[in-house]
């Protein structure tokens, strides 16, 4: 079903010392990424999406954040444990990254097209003349559907809209020639007609460019719409993963099942409120798993011990004991 | 019938900046019925909050008029009567903002209460304790701050404060885009339970269509400081006519297969939309509309009725209106 594996993060712990303890953010994460395939990673604010990607990144701010355990295979190499300097190479060639905010992650202060020349630099390594260097950067911007490319490298930030802001982080992050892309909620920020455009291109192009992806996000339709393969998380820990055309029809985890009715569909059935509660704090999380004092269908061992993920078959895996077996 | 408590009339609100003028409302009418949902939805920068801040007073309309069981309230609030302001209450988006942070949650709540003079020195107690009961939170709550709670326990809070003076009509700015799914589905519930037993009408803004289908009766779309269609909620996702409202609709991304049978298939979103300073001439989605005809970027067509309760503003449809009264017309004649 899967395709070779690209990312493998494997029982990832990561926690952030504040002021009166720590808190125990992710606990043991499992995640993996085939090459060539577009993964989801799916969960409500605060359940760790971000944290996790960023720790692939090497961009958790330290400290306050803590890796306390857990290994990130990609290509062969151990990425918590490579040399920080040398993870120049991987951030340039391997991984990048389009973050959700594309007002906050381009620089006011220069153009478009210093900065994405910049970054195709950055990423080439090599000196090559200016010109040879605007060209890649006015292809990256084609690339990308930007009309009138050559304007645009002169524009600043400010004078384009959100979604070209965000269409110039695609650029940038496919001109490195990465192989992995992890989109950060690329588009929380923009309105649903501009998310679709925005969505369609990103889905053309790295299927163009055969790209592995992970898109995080908070909307189960993104998920349900782009990707192949889906991770549910929820506080720290990875619940559900399942190709996504299964989990649709047959979501397990009680989370899951929650989260599918708290949707407001265009059918309008109304909406039901799925899952109780709140989020646990992280600096005391409950004991076992971390959903049972939500959970409507708990049983004795969930408040004792952390469920493993389990393989209901065809590839789908839940971490939750009602599926023991 | 019921009454219509809110008519708004060909209300228009400009702003002058130094760009321009800034037509964020510009020239809109709808009503809303006693104890109905009109849902509001449109794109950011489409008018829609400007439409509810007007309505609440915030701002003084440039012209236009919007009437209160009758009465006109086309001013700014300080220039209203208090009694009508008790009428009249509103939910922001942001509760993070909108709730002081420097004040108790009774504080918070009582503050209404006094400015209206119905907070009683023996009960104010058990007045904040009603509220709170009202929206499901614990009665301790009163002693918090907005710092120690959660976002969808802010935002019920501010439903509470918004319910103190006992309103009639509500207006609900975005509620609950800020939170995540599973708290917005309990926000909503609590809505929509306050609406039966308090008897109350909202007008709900959003940018969320799937959420829309939910709690609105009647929807009507915004585009660009104009209404482009309204009609009741099941007429809307069952027949969408406008152009714009097929985009918006095949847009949204949905989670089962059920609902992708519902979204039009043909029209795939294009185009952004356009400066609110340079509205563009004629109709203003022209530049993004598929089906465009010539006269779309010379007219801006007028509003016909397509079906019960069902408006449409498209030159498509005028045309397609003109010759359905045609045909009748031919027959008729004939006899």
């Amino acid at each position: 079903m899967m395709s070779e594996p690209l990312l493998t993060i494997k029982n990832l712990h990561v926690g952030f010392d504040i002021y009166g303890g720590h808190l125990k953010v992710l606990d043991g994460v499992n995640f993996t990424a085939g090459k060539g395939e577009k993964v989801g990673l799916v969960g409500e604010t605060g359940c760790g999406k971000t944290t996790t990607m960023k720790a692939v990144m090497r961009i958790l701010p330290i400290p306050p954040a803590r890796v306390r355990d857990g290994e990130i295979g990609y290509k062969g190499k151990d990425l918590l444990r490579v040399n920080l300097k040398r993870t120049r190479g991987v951030k340039g060639k391997g991984i990048s990254m389009i973050f959700q905010d594309p007002t906050a992650a381009l620089n006011p202060v220069f153009t478009v097209g210093r900065q994405l020349m910049d970054v195709v630099k950055y990423s080439t390594g090599d000196d090559r003349s200016g010109d040879k260097i605007r060209d890649r950067a006015i292809s990256a911007l084609k690339d990308v559907a930007m009309p009138d490319p050559e304007r645009i490298l002169s524009n600043y930030p400010i004078q384009l809209s959100g979604g070209m802001r965000q269409r110039i982080c695609i650029a940038m992050a496919l001109v490195t020639g990465s192989e992995l892309l992890i989109a950060d909620e690329p588009t929380t920020s923009l309105d649903v007609t501009i998310q679709d455009q925005v969505l369609r291109l990103l889905g053309n192009l790295v299927e163009e460019k055969g790209n592995s992806t992970v898109l995080i996000t908070h909307s189960l339709g993104i998920v349900r719409e782009w990707t192949d393969r889906v991770y549910v998380m929820y506080a720290g820990n990875m619940v559900e993963a399942s190709p996504t055309k299964e989990l649709f029809s047959k979501p397990l985890h009680p989370y899951t099942q929650g989260l599918m009715k708290a949707v407001p569909k265009l059918t309008g059935e109304g909406i039901a409120e799925g899952v109780t509660g709140r989020i646990p704090n992280y600096l005391t999380p409950p004991p076992g798993c971390r959903f049972h004092p939500r959970c409507p269908h708990v049983i004795p061992i969930c408040e004792q011990e952390r469920p493993p993920f389990f393989d209901v078959g065809d590839a789908h895996q839940v971490a939750c004991y009602l599926y023991k077996e | 019938m019921a009454e219509k408590i809110v008519i708004v009339k060909d209300l228009k609100k400009h702003f002058l900046t130094s760009r321009g003028t800034v037509k964020a409302v510009d020239g809109i009418s709808f009503s809303i019925k006693e104890a109905e949902t009109l849902g509001l939805v449109g794109e950011s920068g489409s008018g829609k909050s400007t439409v509810a801040y007007t309505v609440m007073g915030m701002y003084r309309p440039t012209a236009g008029q919007i009437l209160f069981r009758g009465k006109d309230i086309s001013k700014e609030a300080r220039k209203r009567p208090k009694s009508l302001k008790k009428q009249i209450q509103i939910v922001f988006q942001d509760p993070g903002s909108s709730l002081n942070p420097r004040r108790s949650i009774k504080q918070i709540l009582e503050l209404p209460l006094k400015v209206h003079g119905l907070l009683t020195k023996k009960s104010g107690t058990q007045q904040v304790e009603r509220l709170l009961e009202m929206v499901e939170l614990p009665l301790d709550y009163m002693y918090k701050y907005t710092e120690a709670i959660g976002g969808g326990e802010k935002q019920m809070v501010a439903i509470a404060r918004a319910l103190a003076t006992d309103p009639s009509f509500v207006v609900l700015d975005e509620p609950t885009s800020a939170l995540d799914v599973s708290v917005q589905a309990k926000i909503i519930k609590l809505l929509l339970q306050l609406q039966r037993e308090l008897h109350l009408t909202y007008l709900f803004i959003t940018h969320d269509l799937s959420l829309m289908r939910n709690v609105a009766t009647r929807v009507a779309i915004m585009y660009l400081g104009k209404i482009c269609e309204v009609a009741s909620a099941a007429e809307f996702f069952q027949n969408p006519v406008h152009p714009y409202t097929r985009m918006l609709l095949s847009s949204i991304p949905v989670v089962s297969e059920a609902e992708e049978a519902l979204k039009p298939k043909k029209i795939l979103s294009r185009g952004e939309i356009p400066s609110p300073v340079d509205i563009p001439p004629g109709c203003s989605f022209h530049m993004r509309c598929p089906e465009k005809r010539d006269n779309c970027s010379r007219e801006d067509p007028e509003m016909v009725t397509v079906g019960e309760g069902h408006t449409v503003r498209c030159h498509l449809e005028s045309q397609n209106a003109d010759s359905h009264v045609r045909s009748i017309r031919i027959p008729t004649g004939g006899i």
